[in-house]
């Protein structure tokens, strides 16, 4: 078999070329800077594979359009940064009510308001769990390279129709923006999830029906099935509801249809924990600094390994207890004032010490400014 | 405090170079080209990574390009191989960045003020406008420049990088400024012996 072509490829760009892997064929959004390029590269490829491509007034219409769209049938999605991201929040908890499946691509920059455009950040890791309101469980994913950003948005788009749920990708302005030499999958390298739809007869069909699995069939619009989507509480038949009896078993199925299968969502990559004492924990482009980290403190003798979080919603507690079961501290990097490091304290055991080194100031932590924090807790 | 930090040394498995210089005169584009001219053909690993301010013309604007045999973990430079400064706030920006054997091309007539005698003086720019048609091309004759005095990249695989990615009409003007880059840079490695 010859070698597989070598592209120097955009972060940016990764998640076109995953997105269409995976199927996508619709996308609306608003450009915004760090994330315009995934607007730019859908434009050119969606048309000439069938797909559509919509510039929309802002990102409102944005999100409503991709919902729309996932609706009638087609994987469909977006892309923005933490403004654009804030404007959408409100119909992505529409998606989580009506169980539409979409991905939302977040190139994270500095916040709050329009902040910082070309700089760096990962402060909207919380906005991607708790971003809309009411109770509902969020599934984000965040690679930290162009390679894994490939393979991230396809998985994004898998776990959106296996669940029928919307996924955030988190990116950041680094890993967005970033150029790497990868080779793209060949076609049927990588999973692809297509949605189910139902097999029944249309006057059989109950949309929301509590089934074991609790992830229903879904029909396009057209197809001749009535498919009632509200965001207000619903039965069974997507009609509006207000009984107790009712209520209570709709949010359970949001939550459940997710929580027990965590561990199919769930993806770290870990890098010279073997004997480790000490453990840095991040995500994202600081990973790639940890792991630079790691790799110099084993060199100079220290018993030191790395955690990536490539998934981050929900929050993989069991996994994370199990890997730091055996070391005395961990480092928590991040671009933020401690968004990650709140739900590892929250993890793990007491007597593990927590120690954090957060930057917000627009920059990239360093593997020098890791090694010092190292340094200071050994 | 201070035991690891005195035994940590940086690792060698990487070249790492930066192009610096103002919005507006390339450095982004030239890092993208020596990427791809490095990484596609080759065998080696390439991390390009850049940063810049939110104007589309004028403000710092730096692109790093990270080589190495094995996998890249930190995307950005840590200690300079290589340094291109454009401009006189570049070079003062980076310059703490460099190596001590790290090399230094500079644009001798946008800078003025060296803080070495040790570096490779050319003047791009003025080079662009006069020799090669248009002052847009001076990232390019320093790309060739860069290819000359390291012998990082072939001629031919920075030939075709560049030509790919030139914009349609103008691989004229781009053919003539790689020879301009290389003629310029080979008879300066002379003059330095």
């Amino acid at each position: 078999m010859p070698d597989k072509k070598r592209v120097l490829m955009q972060g940016n760009h990764a998640c076109v070329a995953g997105a269409i892997y995976a199927g996508m064929r619709f996308y609306a959004g608003y450009p915004i800077t760090p994330s315009t390029e995934v607007a730019e590269g859908c434009a050119r490829r969606l048309p000439e594979i069938g797909g559509r491509f919509i510039q929309m007034e802002d990102e409102i219409g944005s999100i409503a359009a991709v919902i729309g769209a996932s609706v009638a049938g087609l994987k469909s999605m977006t892309a923005t940064s933490g403004p654009g991201y804030s404007l959408m929040v409100e119909n992505i908890g529409y998606a989580y009510m009506t169980e539409t499946p979409c991905v939302i691509i977040n190139v994270q920059r500095g916040g709050p308001s329009t902040g910082l455009p070309t700089k760096v950040s990962q402060s909207d890791t919380m906005q991607a769990r708790w971003g809309t309101h009411g109770d509902y469980t969020a599934i984000a994913v965040a690679p930290s390279s162009v390679a894994e950003t490939v393979t991230e948005t396809i998985r994004a788009f898998n776990l959106s129709e296996r669940f029928r749920t919307p996924v955030t990708l988190l990116l950041d302005e680094v890993i967005g923006h970033m150029r790497e030499i990868i080779t793209l999958p060949e076609p049927g390298e990588c999973e692809v999830v297509e949605r189910v739809k139902p097999t029944c007869p249309p006057e059989q069909f109950i949309p929301f029906e509590m089934t074991e699995s609790l992830v229903n069939p879904m029909p396009a619009y057209g197809e001749g099935y009535r498919n009632v989507i509200t965001g207000l509480t619903h039965d069974t038949m997507g009609f509006t509801t207000n009984k107790p009896v009712e209520i209570a078993p709709k949010l359970d199925k949001l939550r459940n249809k997710i929580m027990r299968h965590v561990d199919e969502i769930t993806r770290l990559r870990t890098e010279f924990i073997d004997d480790a004492e000490i453990l840095f924990i991040s995500y994202g482009s600081v990973a790639r600094a940890a792991f630079q980290a790691a790799k110099i403190a084993r060199e100079a003798g220290a018993k030191v390994g790395a955690i990536q979080l490539q998934s981050i919603w929900p929050f993989p507690d069991k996994e994370l207890m199990e890997l730091c079961a055996r070391c005395r501290k961990v480092i928590v990097g991040e671009l933020n004032m401690g968004q990650v490091a709140i739900e590892v304290e929250r993890v793990l055991p007491r007597d593990t010490e927590v120690h954090t080194l957060l930057r917000y100031d627009g920059e990239i932590l360093t593997p020098m400014q890791l090694l010092e924090k190292l340094d200071e807790v050994l | 405090m201070g035991a690891l930090l005195e035994k940590i040394k940086i690792p060698h498995d990487r070249f790492e170079m930066r192009l610096s210089g103002s919005g507006g005169q390339g450095m982004i584009l030239a890092a993208v080209i020596m990427g791809e001219a490095i990484g596609i053909g080759g065998k080696k690993n390439v991390v390009q990574s850049q940063s810049y301010g939110p104007e589309a013309r004028g403000g710092a604007s730096k692109s790093d390009v990270v080589v190495s045999p094995n996998e890249i973990f930190y995307p950005k430079a840590m200690r300079l191989d290589l340094l291109l400064a454009m401009t006189q706030e570049s070079l003062d920006s980076y310059y703490p960045d460099l190596k001590e054997d790290g090399v230094l091309i500079v644009d001798d007539v946008l800078v003025t003020d060296f803080p070495t005698d040790k570096y490779y003086g050319l003047p791009f720019t003025r080079l662009a406008r006069e020799e090669a048609g248009h002052v847009m091309v001076a990232n390019v004759i320093a790309l060739a420049a860069i290819a000359e005095l390291t012998g990082i990249v072939d001629r031919e695989a920075l030939t075709n990088a560049v030509l790919n990615r030139a914009p349609r009409g103008t691989a004229d003007k781009n053919k003539k400024a790689i020879e301009i880059g290389f003629r310029e840079a080979a008879r300066l490695k002379e003059k330095k012996g």
